[in-house]
Formats: C-alpha cells, sequence, structure tokens
C-alpha cells in the first residue's frame, strides 16, 4: 500500500491529545512555575521579604508564594540579612537540609558581600558557604528587586539542564 | 532626688566609696572586692531597683589598671541614676565579682562583658560567650583587637571542610561607605576615611 507523508502525520481525533516535546523544557517548566521558597530571615531584609509576599506586592502573581519554613519542603533559600560566622553554620546546614534540586538567592547588600559590615563577626558575602543563583542590591531591597530577582531565576531555571543541576558543586569562593 | 545632699549621705554612709568625676549622674569609684556588698544595700537599703545597664571598658594596653567594670542603676524612688565604676585589678585576667545574683538582668550583660573583654565574672551562674561562638579565641573588643577580625577557622569544621570557608578579616578598606585617601570625597554619601588598622597597616595613634 502506498503511504503518503502526511499519514505520518499526528492525528488527534485517533490517538488523543499529545504534546511533544523535549523533557528539559517541561520539567523546567513545571519547577520554575512552583518554587518554593525558603525564607532564611535574618536582619531587615525579612522584613522587605515578607512585604512581597504580602498583598500589596503579592509574589504569587508569579507562582512562588508558598514560603516553606522547613528546609524538606523547600527548593529555593532566600537569605535575607545579615549572615555572622556564628550563623554560617546554620544557613548551611540549612541548605544541606533542602532537596535537590536547590536554588538561592542572595538578597541585599549583606547576604551577597557582608554589605556595611566590615567586621569581625560577619561573613563577606554568603556565597562562601552556598552556591548563590541570583544576588539582589539594595540595603534592603524593595519588594520589585526581590520580583524582579525571583523572575530571573524562573529564567535560569528555564535555561538549565533538568538533570544536571540534581548535583550542585559548591564553587570555590575568589579570594 | 538625687542631689549633693543624697550622694554626701551616701559618701558617709559607705565610707569605702570615693567620688568619680561626672557630667551628669551621681557615679562612684567601688573595688571589686566590695561591690556585691554595695550593690546588695544600693537595692535593698536606697532604693536603686533597676539594673540599667553592665558594661566594661577597656582603657588600653599601656594602662595601670587596664580594665574596669561600669554599672548604671535607676532608683524608681528618687526617679534618678547613680553610676558604680569598678576596676579590675589584674590586667592579665581580669577578675570582677558577678552581681548577677542580687540583679538577674545582669546576667547577660556579664556574659557579653566576659565575651568582649574576658573579664571573669565570679560567682556567675552561666558565664559563657553571648555573642560570638563558644571556642572562638579572642576578645574582639579589647584594644589590641582590630576590627577588621582575625583569621579563625570557622565554628562548624564538617561546614568548613566542604566549604573551604573560613572566617577572614574584613578591613574596611575596599568596603562601602570609606573614601580612598585621595581624590574627591562625595557630598551626597555617608563616607569616611580608611583610618582602619590590621595586621599589615600600623595602628594610628
Amino acid at each position: 500500500m502506498e503511504i503518503k507523508s502526511d499519514q505520518f502525520a499526528y492525528n488527534g481525533k485517533v490517538e488523543g491529545d499529545v504534546i511533544v516535546t523535549r523533557s528539559d523544557a517541561v520539567i523546567n517548566w513545571i519547577r520554575k512555575h512552583s518554587v518554593w521558597p525558603m525564607p532564611m530571615g535574618l536582619a531587615c531584609c525579612a522584613i522587605e521579604l515578607m512585604a512581597s509576599a504580602a498583598s500589596r506586592y503579592d509574589i504569587s502573581r508569579f507562582g512562588m508564594e508558598v514560603m516553606r519554613f522547613s528546609p524538606r519542603q523547600s527548593d529555593c533559600m532566600i537569605v535575607a540579612g545579615t549572615v555572622t560566622y556564628k550563623m554560617a553554620e546554620v544557613v548551611r546546614r540549612i541548605y544541606d537540609q533542602m532537596g535537590d534540586p536547590k536554588w538561592v538567592v542572595a538578597m541585599g547588600a549583606c547576604a551577597s558581600t557582608g554589605g556595611m559590615y566590615r567586621s569581625y563577626a560577619v561573613m563577606q558575602g554568603v556565597d562562601n558557604i552556598v552556591p548563590v543563583d541570583v544576588y539582589v542590591s539594595g540595603c534592603p531591597p524593595r519588594p520589585e528587586a526581590l520580583l524582579d530577582a525571583m523572575m530571573k531565576l524562573q529564567d535560569k531555571i528555564g535555561k538549565e539542564s533538568s538533570v544536571s543541576n540534581l548535583s550542585k558543586k559548591q564553587p570555590v569562593a575568589s579570594a | 532626688m538625687i542631689d549633693d545632699e543624697f550622694s554626701s549621705e551616701l559618701m558617709r554612709k559607705y565610707s569605702f566609696l570615693s567620688k568619680r568625676v561626672s557630667v551628669d549622674w551621681l557615679t562612684v569609684e567601688c573595688s571589686p572586692k566590695n561591690l556585691v556588698d554595695l550593690l546588695q544595700s544600693l537595692r535593698d537599703q536606697e532604693g536603686f531597683d533597676i539594673l540599667i545597664d553592665l558594661t566594661a571598658v577597656d582603657h588600653g594596653e599601656d594602662c595601670e589598671s587596664r580594665f574596669s567594670t561600669v554599672i548604671h542603676l535607676y532608683s524608681l524612688v528618687h526617679r534618678g541614676y547613680i553610676r558604680v565604676h569598678s576596676v579590675c585589678s589584674d590586667n592579665d585576667n581580669p577578675i570582677m565579682p558577678s552581681c548577677a545574683e542580687i540583679y538577674p538582668a545582669a546576667n547577660w550583660h556579664e556574659r557579653e562583658a566576659y565575651d568582649m573583654f574576658g573579664i571573669k565574672f565570679t560567682d556567675h551562674p552561666n558565664l559563657k560567650r553571648i555573642l560570638m561562638w563558644d571556642d572562638y579565641p579572642y576578645f574582639p573588643l579589647r584594644k589590641e583587637f582590630p576590627l577588621a577580625g582575625i583569621d579563625t577557622p570557622l565554628p562548624a569544621a564538617d561546614v568548613a571542610e566542604v566549604t573551604d570557608a573560613s572566617v577572614e578579616p574584613a578591613p574596611m578598606m575596599g568596603g562601602p561607605f570609606v573614601s580612598g585617601a585621595s581624590g574627591p570625597m562625595s557630598d551626597s554619601e555617608p563616607r569616611a576615611k580608611d583610618e582602619s588598622w590590621t595586621e599589615e597597616m600600623e595602628k594610628g595613634s
């Protein structure tokens, strides 16, 4: 029997609603629209973090409003505030308890670089102990800045390989 | 009211006290061995019922008596303050009697003074560090300690092993809100000339 080339085409009436795509695209699409942030609120940035979750700025418009205070239920740690050396241990342990894949947002000057605290007690950037995906400038950043950062994180998740980010290497902090 | 009459009466009652120069409230000098008795009577007989603050001073490495503690008490009866200053006798191993038994509020203040200055408060119920982690080797508010800090291992050895991080000095130079030694200074932002000192940079006078 002669087979015409258009018979290979997808017939929705016979085979049902099927969409053909890459697995990366689907998995990342699912992941980036259900980011569950872990609010690591350590200082005044945490107040802005709360504001961005409240009604005026409403982080739920972007699909990441499910703030979980348990690291085991979350996949994005928002480090909001000053990380002291004493607290660094805790931050790292909580990060370790989060399931893969996981992402970190350094919110504000302190979490990104130590900020104005150039002192013996303050870690000069949380990227010394955890791999940071997005840095947010500001002291503290406005909620819009955090929303922008979270959207940037969504873009980043969308471009990642959905399998290779299951095991993240600790980047060596620059001296 | 805490006036001249009150203070001379107080000095007469407690003859071991001496008066210190002060621009505001009555300030007395008390030796450590009389401190507990004095505070007990100040609370029970003189009506100083609230401990406002307890802190320490490092007068400098070259000073004859280097460390002292300062206690601020408030009286709801007299509506005024008294300041009690006591000098630690030993410069290398400063010791002061604890007054946490008399004023429970002093408990954490004394822990902080121990944490920052290394002053040991005898008979304190729980004298351990309150701000820095337990095995931190230095006392950060002592004069010889640089603001930037000193290289130390991280408190958690396993985290340090995974992350290769340690407690590093963070000098002011290169940080925000610090101007370089030369060049124009901004008027619109907070700024300061860098006068910090580290292991490399000599301490200014």
